[in-house]
């Protein structure tokens, strides 16, 4: 069964703070995968990590 | 205690003897970020009046890179001081403020049809837009309150979410949930105003 979006953009937003399990990350991973909507999600949420990093500069 | 106008004196000094006129714009922007972080305004003072005076003693600033880089660094490490250093008396109990991200899934936890993220297309490219960086400021001040603080406390001043939830008193688990909301809202905002450009 695959994750429901939800809980995949909390684990990717968990990631960024904590270390996921290895069961986490597997799930992720495979959810990424096949998901668009999510997988551009987590592609934009480390944008904006990156973002806040240049944050000063701006 | 912080006195505003013996300190702006003090630094209009030094400023011009550095040639820094730029210090005094960013200073309200320093302010709000530092009185933000420590919710006290005459600490907030003091914060950004020692940075102030940190960042502008002779020969610190080499010059390379943005000045304002260079001040806010300082600032975020006095910040980061203060933050470990006092003994927490939490006179508040720490309200979590975000907004559900529910309203953006449907029943079965799946994207709504509306609500799916689009392509944004290269990070370089937007990260060179100079529309983005105005979206993306006016995104961050969205933010509610007390989700802004925890979000800043992580990703502005770099603390570990530990640290976090131990200078405000909440769980591990409490501060992902925020952490997920910010993040929620902030991508959601800049969907709607950066890349479908609704007028803010």
């Amino acid at each position: 069964m695959m994750m429901p979006c939800k809980r995949a953009t909390e684990l990717m937003s968990q990631s960024q703070d904590r270390e996921l399990t290895l069961n986490e990350r597997l799930q992720l991973k495979f959810h990424l995968l096949i998901c668009n909507g999510c997988a551009r999600c987590d592609k934009q949420m480390k944008l904006m990590r990156e973002a806040i990093k240049q944050l000063d500069k701006h | 205690m912080g006195n505003r106008t013996e300190h702006q004196a003090q630094e209009n000094k030094q400023a011009q003897q550095a040639g820094a006129e730029e210090i005094a714009q960013m200073r309200d922007e320093m302010l709000r970020f530092a009185i933000l972080q420590l919710r006290d305004a005459t600490l907030a003072e003091d914060v950004v009046h020692e940075a102030i005076i940190a960042a502008l003693a002779p020969g610190k600033y080499s010059g390379s890179g943005s000045l304002k880089s260079w001040v806010f660094a300082i600032l975020r490490n006095k910040i980061i001081d203060v933050i470990r250093q006092r003994s927490r008396h939490p006179t508040e109990l720490f309200v979590e403020d975000g907004a559900d991200p529910d309203n953006q899934f449907k029943q079965n936890g799946h994207w709504k049809k509306t609500q799916k993220p689009s392509d944004w297309g290269a990070p370089e490219k937007i990260l060179a837009s100079e529309q983005f960086w105005l979206v993306f400021k006016i995104c961050l001040n969205e933010l509610p309150e007390n989700t802004a603080r925890v979000f800043m406390m992580r990703e502005h001043l770099g603390l570990e979410l530990k640290e976090i939830c131990q200078e405000l008193d909440i769980s591990d688990s409490n501060a992902w949930v925020i952490m997920h909301r910010a993040r929620m809202q902030l991508r959601k905002c800049l969907e709607i105003h950066y890349m479908q450009g609704k007028l803010l």
